[in-house]
């Protein structure tokens, strides 16, 4: 018997190091992992096939003018398998997190046929990011937050209705492979001791109120963030008699990670986006 | 390849469908599920309900009953074949079906800020309508007296966990009651998926939950390919079996360190929460999701498997295999460990057959069943499993259970890998007939799930129930709780390891 007390304390020694090297180097991913889909605006003809087949409507097609939405999109390629021309294609980007969701839709300017003459297609205020700020005062306060807990984050997870995806991808930031601790971050299980709610899920009607004061016992400064397609838009599950489209209807939202479920390391990249402590890498 | 199971249906007298499923369970048949219908989208005038019940070696018996639209009741089955019991409370939620005379007239799936009245699968309640709140509060079931205690946790938990609302009736530590209120999660899936095509509601029901997508997405391919009358290629079959496995494989591992969670033993959470994840790693190299999503659909697989991940797949889960055979033993000859999860959380074989558990839960009761091997699909009837049964009920059982499986599963995905044909893997769907139901059955990594479909006009889906095997099992949690102490009802439910996410819907 004590030979396998040894043993246990001797094994990780003999393993050596399981942790990933994220977010230092690129996420290990391998070819056939799906992530948000690109499109080669030159190729594209604007035939629209690819906002037929999207099971969540995350593409617009308009003259001059292809929209997908990353908050939408729950990355089954099925737009790729779809598309007439080749212009759509698989990728595996998986950092998308954001601090507002116009920032989530990505704008092409495919020529296409169906272009209008001379004028392209208006850099639209949707998607740019040089438009007025309304919420630039919201955005300084949040920054001082974010000063404020830059060290660490304490989160408490809330499952506002999901499929549970999102919430076994929250679970694994747990394990030794990703190891989240290592930021400073850790789960509580109060939210009077939370700095950041970490929601997945639609915001059913059933959850609402249980969700809603969860919201109100976190002390402020307090910041929220939404996991995953349904957490920002109701992604499959929208309109629903069940539930809203999104908790942003209900919670004010700070961060908004993508994908569904988002992988480990899309979520690190937001909880770090939250700390202000993101840098792309070079 | 699979024979198709032999399905007949009764109609009966909306007062004969109790003796009628009674008799049928009493006869040696598991029942299945029971689903409520609003005839009015196929010609007819007014509800029904159906039940099924699945005879093994026999095939499947269906028995309908019409109930009028005014003042719609039925005598309910419950008090005859008690694990009908939350099915008939959510046909009451959605339909406003009533179940005369079922024990439990609570709300179970529409809580109370529900308006009375509002009956979201009726045909005519369109499909994003969103009633205003009602004012009336949860009735929970407790125990009162001299030295108890009522104590109430949920539904937001204090760990990574689904919500779900547990009362704890105790006198002491010593738990007298459990009150298991969940539906909290409940996002209308079946209702959105009416009306959308029958591939387009594809990934609505693979998201009835996360980590059951494989098997729920089979039973609704196969629910697909039965009402469109479509061949699907052996590749695929046998490529649906493999994916089956790996699912059932990382849903294990996983679930024995969160056994290990439950009782705060972390080395064991950590190396198999290690080894879990390197086999959704795996899954992700192979189908491009870390848990297998978007890749089963009815016809076919919608893309192929990763050709260099499926030649290095064997080899990865062989080590894998081992690795978690070593961490079980480690667990096993911990006697702390071991202490706490023996004659903890015991469920008897009558327990469990009166309330219909399934899979795991129903194995480590002594409960011999398997669809797998008792209603083969796609490649199972080359492919059976040894099933894995155990007598002892409690916490450790399930343990082991679980651990044997999770070897069986590795064993069958080497065997799928290595039986692969080659050829397409996927064919155009046929034409559904408005009107045609089908009922398929699944086993999957916590038991048998049932999909009930019937198809509406234009290839479109008119009527979809999702039966999950957590559906079945929480009653059983909640049976398994009571004379066990306060503290180790978080082992009781790891042990389970159910969603909530498919039971809610």
């Amino acid at each position: 018997m004590p030979l396998d007390v040894l043993d246990r304390y001797l094994r990780p020694l003999r393993r050596g190091r399981a942790t990933s090297g994220y977010p230092t180097a690129a996420p290990d991913l391998a070819p056939a992992a799906r992530g948000l889909p690109v499109l080669d605006p030159a190729a594209c003809d604007l035939t629209g096939a690819c906002v037929a087949a999207c099971p969540t409507g995350a593409i617009e097609a308009a003259p001059g003018a292809w929209r997908l939405d990353a908050g939408k999109c729950v990355m089954c390629d099925a737009c790729v398998a779809v598309c007439p021309t080749g212009a759509l294609h698989h990728a595996s980007g998986i950092e998308l997190a954001a601090r507002r969701r116009r920032e989530l839709v990505v704008l092409q300017q495919p020529a296409g046929p169906r272009a209008p003459q001379g004028e392209p297609a208006s850099a639209d205020d949707e998607a740019g990011g040089t438009a007025v700020d309304l919420d630039a005062a919201g955005l300084r306060l949040a920054e001082a937050i974010r000063r404020g807990v830059g060290r660490s984050l304490h989160v408490r997870h809330l499952d506002a209705g999901s499929c549970n995806g999102c919430d076994w991808e929250v679970n694994a930031l747990l394990n030794p492979y990703h190891d989240v601790q290592r930021f400073g971050v850790d789960f509580v299980a109060s939210p009077r001791h939370a700095d950041v709610l970490l929601v997945t899920g639609t915001m059913t009607r059933n959850l609402e109120e249980a969700a809603v004061r969860t919201y109100e016992a976190m002390p402020e400064p307090r910041l929220v963030i939404a996991v995953g397609a349904c957490a920002i838009s109701g992604g499959v599950f929208a309109g629903s008699y069940a539930g809203r489209d999104g908790i942003g209807e209900v919670l004010p939202v700070d961060v908004l990670i993508p994908g569904c479920p988002p992988r480990p390391e899309a979520l690190i990249q937001g909880l770090l986006l939250a700390m202000d402590r993101w840098r792309p890498r070079a | 390849m699979a024979e198709t199971a032999t399905v007949t249906l009764t109609h009966v007298a909306a007062d004969g469908l109790a003796a009628a499923v009674g008799q049928s369970v009493a006869a040696g048949g598991r029942y299945a599920t029971l689903v409520g219908l609003d005839e009015r989208s196929v010609g007819g005038k007014g509800l029904a309900v159906e039940a099924v019940v699945m005879r093994p070696g026999l095939g499947l018996e269906r028995f309908r009953a019409d109930v009028p639209l005014e003042g719609p009741a039925y005598p309910s089955v419950t008090p005859v074949v008690p694990a009908a019991h939350w099915d008939e409370r959510e046909v009451r939620d959605l339909l406003g079906i009533v179940p005369v005379g079922h024990p439990d007239p609570r709300r179970l799936v529409l809580h109370e800020r529900w308006p009375r009245g509002y009956h979201p699968l009726r045909k005519d309640v369109p499909a994003g309508d969103r009633p205003p709140l009602a004012d009336r509060r949860f009735i929970p079931f407790e125990v009162h007296g001299e030295g108890a205690y009522t104590l109430p946790v949920g539904p937001i938990h204090a760990g990574i966990i689904e919500p779900g609302h547990f009362r704890f009736s105790a006198i002491g530590e010593r738990v007298l009651h459990l009150d298991a209120r969940l539906f909290f999660t409940h996002r209308g899936i079946e209702k959105l998926a009416e009306g959308r095509t029958l591939e387009g509601a594809t990934p609505l029901i693979e998201r009835a939950c996360g980590v059951c997508g494989v098997a729920h997405g089979i039973a609704w391919a196969q629910a697909v390919e039965a009402v469109t009358v479509t061949e699907v290629p052996a590749r695929a079959l046998v490529a649906r079996v493999l994916l089956a496995e790996l699912e059932r494989l990382y849903n294990h591992v996983g679930d024995l360190g969160n056994m290990c969670a439950g009782i705060g033993f972390a080395s064991g959470v950590a190396r198999l929460g290690l080894l879990r994840e390197r086999l959704v790693r795996a899954n992700d190299g192979l189908t491009g999701h870390r848990y297998l999503a978007g890749i089963v659909v009815p016809g076919g697989l919608a893309r192929s498997l990763d050709e260099a991940a499926l030649a290095a797949l064997p080899a990865l889960v062989a080590g894998i295999e081992t690795e978690v055979a070593g961490a079980i033993r480690a667990i096993v000859r911990s006697d702390g460990v071991m202490a706490r999860f023996r004659a903890t959380g015991v469920v008897s074989a009558e327990t469990a057959l009166a309330l219909g558990a399934t899979g795991v839960a129903a194995r480590a009761s002594g409960i011999d069943a398997d669809l797998r091997r008792d209603l083969p699909y796609a490649a199972y009837g080359e492919m059976a499993p040894s099933v894995v049964t155990a007598s002892g009920g409690d916490a450790a059982a399930r343990f082991h259970v679980r651990a044997q499986e999770a070897t069986e599963s590795a064993r069958i995905v080497l065997e799928a890998a290595g039986r692969l044909p080659a050829g397409d893997e996927r064919v155009p769907l046929g034409r559904a007939t408005a009107g045609d139901v089908a009922v398929t059955g699944v086993e999957g990594p916590r038991g048998a799930s049932w999909l009930w479909l019937r198809a509406g006009a234009d290839g479109t889906v008119d009527r979809v129930r999702l039966r999950s095997a957590s559906f079945a099992n929480w009653p059983v949690v909640a049976a398994a709780v009571p004379g066990n102490l306060v503290p180790d009802f978080p082992l009781i439910n790891k042990s389970f390891e159910l969603c909530y996410a498919c039971t809610d819907r």
